[in-house]
This record gives C-alpha cells, structure tokens and sequence, in this order.
C-alpha cells in the first residue's frame, strides 16, 4: 500500500526493469476497502491524462449506457508527441498498472476485449508490455482477453478516432466527428478509449479509492501527473509531480534552466508561455490565466539564447511532414506556413510579405480552430506570439531590423469578401443556379 | 412538453476530409463561404438567421451544389427558457 498523500504512486520503481506481476502484486497490495469502482473514480474527479482533459467518468459514463453486444477498452500508449516520453516510462516502470486499470474500465462498462496500442517504433515497449500481457494470461485465463496492437508510429496515429480506424481498418487515418461527445466503434462493438497514464491512475483509484487519490494535487485538478520535461534541460527526464506544483520547482527538479525565455506546455499542439510566468502553478486552473494547459504533461524549455521563430518553425515543418493529407487546409496550409517561416527565419527581403501572410492564416485558422483538423489545434493562438511589435522583438532578437516594415498591415474588408471572383459574377452564378435546381 | 420549437439560427458545415477544394461553395453561397488561396472554403462560423431568406436559400444551393457532397446545413434551436 502506498501511503496517501506521497510519491511516487505511478512510478514505482526499486528495479531497473519493469516490475513481474507478483512484485506488482507485492508493491500495490489492496486493503480490499474499495466496493463500488464506478462510484470512486467519479468521486475521484481524474481527468484524462492525454491532452483533452476529459473527465474519465463521465466517458465511462456515456460507455456504460451504450446498449451493445461487444464493448472494446483501447488503453492508448501511442505517444505521437515527440516532447513526451511519459507512456513509455510509465510502461518500461510497471506495466500490469496500466493493465489493471484497463482491466476495471472493462468490468465498468462491461467489455471482453481489451487492446493495447504501442508504435511500433518503439520496440523497447513492445517488449515489456507484452512480456506483462503473458504474465497474465499464464496465472489466469480469465477476465478479458488482452491484446496488443502496434500501429505504425505518426503523430496522427495516436488520435482516437485515427486509432480506432486503425483497429476496425487497418488505415490510420482521422475521422470526421462533427458532434461531440461521439461513440466510437469497432464494426458494431462501441470502443472507450484512454491514455495508458489515465489507466494507471483508474487502477489505483480502482484498489484505493477516491479520497486517497485526491490526497495529492487541488481539489479542481486532483492527482498526480507524469511531466516530460525536454528542451534547455541537462537530461531529459519525466517526473511525477503532484498536480498545482509550482513550474519553477519542476524545473528545478529536472536541473533545466531556471530563467528561459518561453515555455511550450501540452506539447505540439499546446501553447507557449512566458518565462516570466515560471512561478504559475501546473495545473489547469491556474494555466487557464495565460490560455494555457497541462495538455498531456510535456514542458519544453526555451533559453535565453534561444530563437522562438527557429523553434516554431521547426515545429511547423515538422506537423507538415506528418500531416494525413486529408484536408486542404492542413495538406497544403501547413508546408506554405513552414516555408513563410522559413523566410522570416532567415530574415530575407521577403519577409515582411512572409509574415503579412503568416498573420493573415493565422486569422483564418482561429476561425478554424472548431474544425476537427488534428495538427491546426491552437495554431492561432501560437502566432499570437508575435502580433505586437515588443513581443516580436524580443522573439526576432537576432534580426531587428526586421521589425519596422514587418508589421501586419490591416485588410480592407471589401478585398476580403471579394476574394473569388467580384460580386458581379456570384450573382451571374446565383441566377444561373436558381433555374437549374429549382 | 409537446411544443415543436422551431430553429432559429443555422450554420453551415463543411466535412473537411470529403473537400476537395472545388470552390463551388464559394460561388453559390458568397455571403457565407470564403476560400483561401487554394480554394478550400472558410465558412462563416457564427450562427446565421434562418429567416435571412437570401442567406439560407444560398446555403441550400451551396449544399446541394458541393460534387464532394461536403457540405451540410445544421440547425440551431434556442435553448429552452
């Protein structure tokens, strides 16, 4: 029994392997007080631990209702995110954990089949999760029946619905989910899929209970959370701190450095902060002030030295070479943005048209944001990074010059609505249209 | 408790996989769609008046128009009071 309000819980580890199930047994003995499991994770108030944040038990919730023959739990340790290594520490530290927790999600919402995804990538992984996977199905052959899958390793391919598709089609490409919260399916079989870091926590919630689960962390973002912490650090490491520990005591723990210039929380897909807001605490309620959120635990750390834009556009190049080609917007969008960045970067005489069009999109996509395109999530709110003229000096530190003719001029509204043809012709189109349709 | 509410507002929705950049959106309904440079529409995102005759008749041209058949109208009922 771990005591209540102490760490490390999900990183339990005397041993530099992946603890045996009997030692799993040993280290995480239940007190049995725990009766109805349901009832305590909903008390227990865990959020997802993949980015979103959702609340697992009303997830479990909405699964639970679904009236179908066959139920799947995925246990989601795809990991696309190249600043996270949280899942892999997690699994190469104590498999069965995650495994426990998908196994009480299955007796909640009733399913037989369990699957697993791992990237095939990371072989290391693969090893230990299904040396844990035959340690089980040795002691007993009952309960669910565990797989597990390898999924080729892109970044789109850890997105639930790509996953899914992964499993029922062999195609790991994203789906489009316009209403929200939507059921996922295997052929008929409805799927609730969770990260492997939210199924360790419900494993322990599942022998412990709520009220010691919420002996760490606030009462608005209870728990423990596994960081990834990478970028102007000596090692990257992951660590597992107690939600709402201050980030300058993170950093400190991870020896990176004290005074950056920016901080990239949630990884690629979340928002850049501040070095000035080191003291904020890690957690969601308090990161909301500056539009930020613990995403799925990935701090990056930018120095001093450091340039934003190179960083961005690194960031940018990198999702246009991952992108699923499946909408324009990201298929063609993203390389133009790289490319752009790529000018203002190397500070040519185009780049003041360069970043006019950078601001321009960056319009455009924050009245896209809703859209379910996965790598545009939060992209506006990136390039608000550089809308006024201090900020992008500061970022734009090597090329000052730079400033003074590169600020976004404003549109005329008029070019904006005529961007396709004059309104002389849309009529023409209209009219021509009317007679043929009705 | 029986009562049949009509929508009052709607949106247009494009299914961002099936488009294929065609533009024809753009052209039938230009008081709603805008596209960007390689032709994929950015529609108006907030709510429309139904009763704004002009703009939801060129929604239905532009849903009916789409070759991907992309598009779709999706009605907003006020919530009730």
């Amino acid at each position: 029994m771990i005591a209540p309000s102490s760490l490390p819980r999900l990183i339990h580890q005397t041993t530099r392997r992946p603890l045996t199930l009997v030692e799993h047994e040993q280290a995480f003995s239940s007190s049995g007080e725990v009766v109805d499991a349901l009832k305590e994770l909903e008390a227990s108030g865990l959020m997802g631990r993949g980015g979103a944040g959702f609340p697992t038990h009303r997830k479990v919730e909405l699964l639970r209702s679904q009236r179908s023959r066959t139920k799947y739990v995925v246990v989601n340790a795809m990991e696309g995110e190249p600043a996270s290594h949280k899942d892999r520490s997690l699994i190469a530290a104590n498999p069965h954990l995650v495994l426990d927790g998908a196994e009480a999600l299955a007796a909640m919402i009733g399913a037989k089949h369990i699957a697993v995804c791992v990237a095939r990538e990371f072989s290391t992984t693969i090893n230990h999760m299904e040396r844990a996977i035959h340690e089980r199905q040795r002691r007993s052959q009952r309960g669910p029946l565990i797989e597990l899958h390898t999924p080729p390793g892109r970044y789109v391919a850890g997105e639930e619905s790509a996953l899914v598709h992964w499993l029922d089609d062999n195609q790991c490409l994203p789906q489009y989910r316009p209403n929200r919260p939507n059921v996922l399916r295997i052929g008929q079989g409805v799927v609730l899929l969770d990260n492997a870091e939210t199924c360790a926590n419900v494993g322990l919630i599942a022998r412990y209970g709520a009220e010691w689960f919420r002996s760490l962390g606030t009462p608005l973002h209870p728990g423990s959370l596994l960081v990834s912490v990478t970028g102007a650090v000596s090692h990257p490491t992951v660590m597992e701190v107690a939600a709402g520990t201050p980030i300058r005591q993170i950093l400190e723990a991870a020896q990176a450095d004290r005074d950056p210039q920016a901080l990239l929380l949630g990884g690629y897909s979340g928002e850049w902060i501040s070095g000035r807001n080191i003291d904020l605490s890690f957690d969601n309620a308090a990161l909301k002030t500056v539009n930020a959120s613990v995403g799925a635990g990935i701090i990056f750390v930018l120095p001093k030295s450091g340039c934003g834009i190179g960083e961005i556009y690194n960031i940018v190049r990198w999702m246009a070479n991952e992108s699923a080609r499946q909408c324009g917007p990201c298929a063609f969008g993203l390389p133009s943005m790289a490319d752009d960045l790529g000018l203002l970067l190397a500070g040519s005489k185009d780049a003041g048209a360069a970043l006019r069009r950078l601001n321009e999109q960056a319009t455009q996509i924050e009245a896209l944001v809703t859209t379910p395109t996965v790598s545009f999530d939060s992209f506006a709110r990136r390039f608000g990074f550089l809308k006024t003229t201090s900020e992008l000096t500061r970022v734009v530190g090597h090329a000052p010059a730079l400033v003074d003719h590169a600020l976004p001029r404003s549109r005329d509204s008029n070019e904006e609505m005529n961007l396709y043809g004059s309104k002389a012709t849309s009529f023409h189109v209209r009219a021509q249209g009317q007679s043929h349709f009705v | 408790m029986g009562v049949k509410r009509r929508p009052s507002t709607f949106v247009l929705k494009v299914n961002p996989i099936l488009c294929d950049g065609f533009g024809h959106c753009a052209e039938l309904a230009p008081e709603l769609v805008n596209v960007d440079e390689w032709g994929y529409p950015i529609i108006r995102q907030e709510p429309t008046k139904i009763n704004n005759a002009g703009a939801y008749e060129s929604a239905k041209y532009a849903v009916r128009g789409c070759p991907r058949q992309a598009l779709q109208i999706e009605k907003i009922t006020d919530a009730q009071p």
